[in-house]
């Protein structure tokens, strides 16, 4: 069952020659004959076994050789900071400045969130985070949901006054916010007039629109999918114009794979498909006759990280190396800037167990350690209590210092890309690399990203692999410790759960939204919303342009999100199983 | 006369992470038994009346986002409508101390990450022959 890279073992100079040839004739015959040894003693020791397969469906050898790396170093693995980048997208990665520690947070009330994110200042925080409510997700106000669920998995925030409140005290210009906004960008409206509002030049904002990849969320997290899909086009376009203009330090666009990933796609499938929304994100732009030279600088991306060690560590090397060929190559990039695979990952909450569920720290130790030698920007660390409930305070520090120790105890980052150079890195690598170009040719041949979306394959294909990973894990085939293989009896509960947000506080909160909704001018309002219909059906028209003149005018949320789904149509997911 | 079960496995509330629904949904329909399946964010009402229509025996709400806050609401309203004779499952992330609200409120299981595939449709099998058995008792 070994294959062993048979040309090198097997290859002979010609007899002879000079003295030279006579010692390489020597040295490949001790190979060989070092090699079959081996191959021998293996085969009697281990026997018949299985062939191991990686979830992206590789198979594994059990050893590797110096012909399994790619025989050119410089154009296929090189030097960090130069093309094609496998080694990472800067000269000094982690060595000269850590990743940002990236920690989701949101629940509860605006005041509730000011409290967490002041506590995170004290902490010396430079990079914070906002997740909303899963009622602004869906695109509604609070007063349009069960009141059981608000505040239960995030923040309520439907107003620029709401905003203002979650980040009082944050200083916006130096601070880089991650908006987990799905469009049309309610809340990067809200954070423009908040800056605005307190004398800055919304120029100065640094950040990210998270979750303004709507492909993904068409596909795997119809959560975020608002718009239909032609008008989530428009409007994303529209978001990049705009920034693009007036606020260059923003990152407009994160292209999601985790999402993909977690609903079921292999790692390859899961950065195919990524690359793939990329590409199609970037030619609708060049069709819209911006450049990417531009606007590619401001495209980032993000990324599932499972526990499935070497095969994500090559997921992510091969990611890189394939995005610098298409930036240069495919899209006409020629800023180096525009080449570089800048992105934030998170690890996997599908492997995490119920079942002895302190065993999550190891897990996500081990998946932290896979996006770290993958070179990974920025890092998000589950808690362990993920399969139990939202996370409590306890699970978070946890996930925080897990970081730190690989950081500073262990000392990950003495070395840039550590692993690269191992025979079976690198051949994993590009085996990896082989796989998601033969995804990306499916999607290309079916007409691009947004057309395989469109006709369902995506979902398909990524149903399939959802389907194959669980009947692997029921046929014990994908060991899970503590649920398929390793079971204890249940040793009892030691986990708090985090509280649900307080009612009496939610209650009074969205009391205070509807008095203030009352009180606002209503003509201006209604002029708002009258010029975002009109924006919606000119095509010259920026749309998102008018969504921070409609949040400027005191609409809320869910206002404007009903207003450009009336327009522009609601997004409505496949459903099939 | 061989029970075929008729399920249906749905999602209420805000939350669309479905990969749970879909694998449990397709897991029903290959163990022979009749599933409806909708997208997520179906109302209580939308509910109730579609397993009506559907002469449903057995519900199955996957949570993973807290919508299972919301599935006494759903039992009131099948009982409202007298349709309280259906059983109803969660599956999903469901914390410890909120499993017994949820029984109390007249939930029949509830099924929590690393539950086997085969131990739900066995589960579901049963449940929908006892509602079954309710509504017409002399059919054996």
């Amino acid at each position: 069952m070994t294959r062993l890279s048979q040309e090198v073992h097997t290859a002979s100079p010609a007899p002879g020659a000079d003295p030279a040839a006579r010692q390489s004739a020597e040295d490949a015959s001790r190979l060989r004959e070092a090699a079959e040894r081996w191959r021998a003693e293996y085969a009697a020791s281990v026997g018949a076994q299985p062939d191991a397969v990686n979830r992206s469906g590789i198979a594994i050898e059990p050893l590797y050789v110096p012909a399994d790396a790619p025989p050119s170093f410089l154009d296929r693995i090189g030097y960090p900071g130069q093309p094609p980048y496998t080694r990472g997208i800067y000269a000094t990665m982690h060595r000269g400045r850590s990743w940002s520690q990236r920690q989701l947070v949101g629940l509860g009330t605006p005041a509730d969130y000011n409290a967490r994110l002041r506590r995170l200042i004290e902490g010396g925080t430079t990079a914070v985070s906002l997740i909303p409510c899963n009622s602004v997700f869906r695109g509604f106000d609070m007063n349009e949901v069960p009141a059981e669920l608000l505040g239960t998995c995030g923040t309520v925030v439907d107003t620029v006054e709401h905003l203002e409140t979650c980040l009082d005290g944050l200083d916006l210009a130096r601070t880089s916010v991650a908006l987990n906004d799905p469009l049309p960008f309610t809340l990067l409206a809200f954070l423009i007039v908040a800056a605005e509002r307190r004398g800055l030049d919304p120029a100065c904002l640094a950040g990210t629109s998270n979750q303004s990849d709507y492909l993904s969320h068409c596909v795997a997290n119809h959560m975020f999918f608002r718009l239909s899909l032609p008008g989530s086009r428009r409007v994303l376009l529209d978001e990049i114009a705009f920034c693009m203009g007036r606020m260059p330090r923003w990152n407009t666009l994160s292209v999601v794979g985790q999402h993909m990933q977690q609903a079921g796609a292999t790692p390859a499938q899961a950065m195919a498909f990524t690359l793939s929304s990329a590409i199609q994100y970037a030619r609708d732009c060049i069709a819209r006759g911006m450049r990417p030279d531009e606007f590619l600088p401001r495209f980032t991306f993000f990324f599932d990280v499972s526990i499935s060690f070497f095969e994500e560590i090559a997921k992510f090397r091969a990611g890189r190396r394939l995005w610098t060929r298409i930036a240069r190559d495919t899209l006409g990039a020629r800023d180096a800037r525009a080449w570089r695979f800048k992105f934030h990952a998170q690890t996997s909450g599908v492997d995490l167990t119920r079942a002895q569920p302190l065993n999550n720290i190891a897990r996500v130790a081990v998946q932290a350690m896979a996006g770290i030698f993958g070179g990974l920007q920025s890092l998000h660390t589950d808690a362990w209590d993920e399969a139990l409930s939202t996370p409590g305070p306890a699970g978070a520090r946890i996930a925080v210092a897990t970081q730190n120790i690989l950081r500073e105890e262990a000392r990950l980052t003495d070395v840039i890309d550590p692993l690269g150079g191992s025979w079976y890195v690198e051949q994993l690598t590009d085996r990896m690399e082989a796989e998601i170009e033969r995804t990306l040719a499916i999607v290309e041949d079916a007409g691009g990203m947004y057309r395989a979306v469109e006709a369902g394959l995506v979902q398909r294909m990524i149903g399939e692999s959802a389907r194959r990973f669980q009947e692997h894990i029921e046929s014990g085939e994908q060991v899970c410790v503590g649920v398929n293989a390793w079971r204890e009896p249940d040793e009892g509960q030691t986990h708090l759960a985090q509280p649900r947000p307080d009612p009496a506080r939610m209650r009074s909160h969205l009391e205070s939204f509807r008095r203030w909704k009352a009180g606002r001018p209503a003509a201006a309002v209604s002029r708002a919303l009258d010029d975002l219909t009109r924006a919606a059906h000119d095509d010259t028209a920026n749309t998102f342009e008018q969504v921070v003149a409609a949040a400027r005018s005191g609409c809320t949320h869910g206002e404007i999100c009903a207003r450009l789904r009336r327009e522009l149509g609601t997004g409505q997911p496949l459903a099939m199983i | 006369m061989e029970l075929r079960p008729r399920v249906l496995v749905t999602k209420i509330g805000l939350d669309g992470h479905d990969r749970g629904a879909r694998v449990v949904a397709a897991c029903l329909r290959d163990a022979g038994m009749e599933v409806v399946y909708t997208p997520p964010w179906q109302d209580i009402p939308a509910v109730v009346k579609l397993a009506i229509e559907e002469d449903i025996d057995v519900i199955g709400i996957s949570s993973l986002a807290t919508d299972h806050l919301i599935v006494p609401a759903l039992i009131e309203a099948l009982r409202a409508a007298g349709a309280g004779d259906v059983a109803v499952i969660v599956g999903g992330i469901v914390p410890d101390e909120e499993v017994p609200a949820l029984i109390e409120a007249g939930v029949a299981q509830v099924f929590h990450p690393g539950a086997p595939l085969a131990r739900i449709a066995d589960f579901v099998r049963s449940a929908a022959a006892r509602v079954r058995a309710t509504r017409f008792p002399d059919a054996r």
